[in-house]
């Protein structure tokens, strides 16, 4: 199967003063994973139905390879979708389904057939194929809503949050799966979802969007350890978003004076883990809480700023005896002490 | 191991039970009273000779004029091409009012429902006004020479059934619309990126999942029509004489309780039969509808 690289060039999209869409300019390569991160309302999912051809942009262009989809119609796009609440046909059952779009391109039935079971394999339905979409539980519709979407062999697979109505061990075990069924087909895909945890296991690369622009694109690793403004930084994880002058050098240099983003994982009790070349906090203990793998601690720096920082269970061990109000130092190693850049004090 | 109910407990639940059920008893009472007693004394006079003795003597009579017949096919003929044009206008219209706006939809909606709001003899007058050899239509259509003759369109079969469907369509829409309302959009959306045509998307999606607003709305347009009265008494101008006018004849020519009874019965039997068909077709069509994916 040819997949095909998507170009997405400066689309606007607006309702009424509502701006949905702004300005967004976007490359994806051919057969790459590439997921569209933000909150609600951020227009990951308008960017998907303006690609999917249900959300008509009001200026900008969208190419599929190199050819011009702009104005081509949802049905001429060979494009498969899996949608949030899978909307699969309730009055079909699963073989119904998954023939449904080689029926609409009167491929011969036997053949229809075949492929359809050949799909319903790939996603581990076998044997389910007679069943009705009623008697299917949440993530078995999940995989026939998938193998629906590959069976006509589209070029561009899109998913709009096809995992937020699972439960969560379902939705990891589904997770690895479209991952590997992306890797195996290599089509290129994209997947919205405003869950950070999943879109960082997934992607190749993340596109953080808010109120209607690309935040930044980058690849998971790169998104989670530099992030390029406040907004990503705070989406992305628990981060501390510390003003300048209020961390100081272990080895008593002079303090950085820009403002600095360090994850609350990053910060330890023990100075030995951060390195001579790290940073330092001073704080009083505010609150701190059990969370199963780790402790999370609130403290409140000397400038009266709350950091959170969270301490694995494993290496816990003085955070039981921790009282309230207690002085505490948290140090975090100079590679996990990002710049933020162009961030205001 | 099962715990014993507290008895009191039990009984509070009774009671309330039996309150809620005793709500309907008011109703229940009115159409006791205004549907099934008279119910019951047009069966008894079905059986009453104007002599006053039980026989079958009204059916024997009924059953054999040739008059019962030809308005029974009349009646049908009414009904049917009432429920056929109602779906003809109708399903495209739901259609359109389900895929607009929600806002423009209702505004539409409330110019549909407008004719339910007037009284059914001052449309049918109106109508008549309309349709007349002499009427706003024909004086338009001879005058601007489209037509040399004016038209026969009232005082016959077509100006009742313009009369019936004017009154049946909103009626036929609103379950129609209702369920096409209710399907989801990503079903319709998923159908168009899978590569269906609008037409396909209308016969393998939408079609299929409002078959039962279709049905309900069909079944609403038989029951209404099969008793209708006014309009072929008025637009169908003593050519169109379907039972319930004949009903009338009898009543106010023959004076001949009995047989009028014969003919209402007939006509009650006739709304359960096809009542009992529409039942039983949407559940075969309810058990068959798996796996018919080949558009």
């Amino acid at each position: 199967m040819k997949s095909l690289p998507i170009t997405i060039d400066s689309v606007r999209k607006a309702y009424g003063s509502y701006v949905a869409l702004d300005d967004v300019s976007l490359d994806i390569r051919a057969g790459e994973f590439l997921t569209l991160l933000g909150p609600s309302g951020s227009g990951k999912t308008t960017l998907l139905m303006a690609l999917a051809g249900f959300v008509r942009p009001d200026s900008g262009k969208l190419l599929l390879g190199d050819r011009d989809i702009t104005r081509l119609a949802p049905n001429k796009r060979e494009i498969g979708i899996v949608f949030q609440n899978y909307a699969l046909f309730p009055h079909m059952n699963v073989l119904a389904n998954v023939e449904y779009p080689l029926a609409l391109r009167r491929r011969r039935k036997a053949e229809a057939r075949q492929r359809a079971l050949d799909a319903l394999a790939r996603v581990k339905l076998d044997g389910l194929s007679e069943r009705g979409i009623g008697e299917l539980s949440g993530g078995q519709r999940q995989r026939v809503a998938l193998a629906r979407a590959i069976v006509f062999e589209p070029r561009v697979m899109l998913m709009d949050e096809p995992l937020s109505a699972l439960d969560k061990n379902l939705r990891e075990t589904m997770q690895y799966e479209i991952r590997r069924l992306h890797d195996d087909l290599g089509i290129t895909t994209i997947y919205v979802t405003h869950d950070q945890r999943e879109a960082l296991t997934m992607s190749d690369r993340i596109a953080v969007m808010n109120s209607g622009r690309i935040q930044q694109i980058d690849a998971p690793q790169h998104i989670y350890d530099r992030p390029s403004t406040r907004f990503v930084a705070e989406f992305m994880g628990e981060a501390n978003i510390i003003a300048p002058g209020l961390a100081r050098r272990i080895d008593g240099a002079d303090a950085p004076r820009e403002t600095l983003m360090i994850r609350a994982e990053s910060l330890h009790l023990d100075a030995s883990l951060a390195g001579r070349d790290g940073v330092a906090l001073d704080g009083t203990l505010r609150a701190k809480a059990f969370r199963g793998e780790n402790w999370l601690l609130t403290l409140a720096l000397d400038g009266g700023q709350e950091i959170l920082v969270c301490i694995p269970a494993a290496l816990a061990g003085g955070c039981v005896e921790l009282a309230a109000s207690q002085r505490v130092t948290v140090y975090a190693p100079a590679q996990k002490v990002h710049v933020l850049p162009g961030a205001m004090a | 191991m099962s715990v014993a109910a507290d008895p009191a407990l039990a009984a509070d639940g009774r009671r309330e039970r039996r309150f809620f059920l005793s709500l309907s008893l008011p109703a229940l009472f009115i159409v006791g009273l205004a549907a099934i007693l008279p119910l019951l004394w047009i069966v008894r006079q079905s059986f009453l000779t104007t002599a006053g003795q039980y026989s079958v003597g009204n059916y024997e009579k009924v059953l054999s004029s040739g008059l019962t017949w030809s308005a029974l096919a009349t009646t049908l003929e009414l009904s049917l091409g009432t429920l056929v044009v109602c779906i003809i206008l109708g399903i495209p219209l739901a259609l359109a009012l389900a895929s607009t706006r929600p806002r423009v939809a209702n505004v539409l909606m409330a110019f549909v429902m407008l004719p339910l709001w007037t009284s059914i003899l001052v449309r049918t007058y109106g109508w008549l006004v309309l349709l007349r050899r002499d009427g706003l239509i024909n004086a338009a259509l001879t005058g601007s020479g489209l037509t040399a003759e004016p038209l026969p369109l009232v005082y016959n079969f077509t100006g009742t059934l313009i009369g019936m469907v004017h009154y049946m369509l909103p009626l036929f829409l609103l379950p129609v619309y209702a369920a096409m309302r209710d399907i989801d959009t990503n079903l319709t959306r998923a159908a168009a990126s899978m590569g269906a045509t609008l037409g396909q998307v209308i016969r393998t999606v939408i079609l299929p999942l409002s078959a039962g607003g279709i049905f309900s709305g069909s079944i609403l347009v038989f029951i209404y029509t099969i008793g209708f009265f006014i309009t072929p008494a008025v637009l169908g101008g003593g050519k169109v004489n379907p039972l319930s006018i004949r009903i009338e004849r009898t009543l106010s020519t023959f004076q001949d309780w009995g047989s009028a009874s014969v003919l209402g019965i007939l006509l009650l039997v006739l709304m359960a039969l096809i009542a009992v068909m529409f039942l039983t077709a949407r559940r075969l069509m309810a058990h068959n509808k798996m796996g018919a994916a080949h558009a």
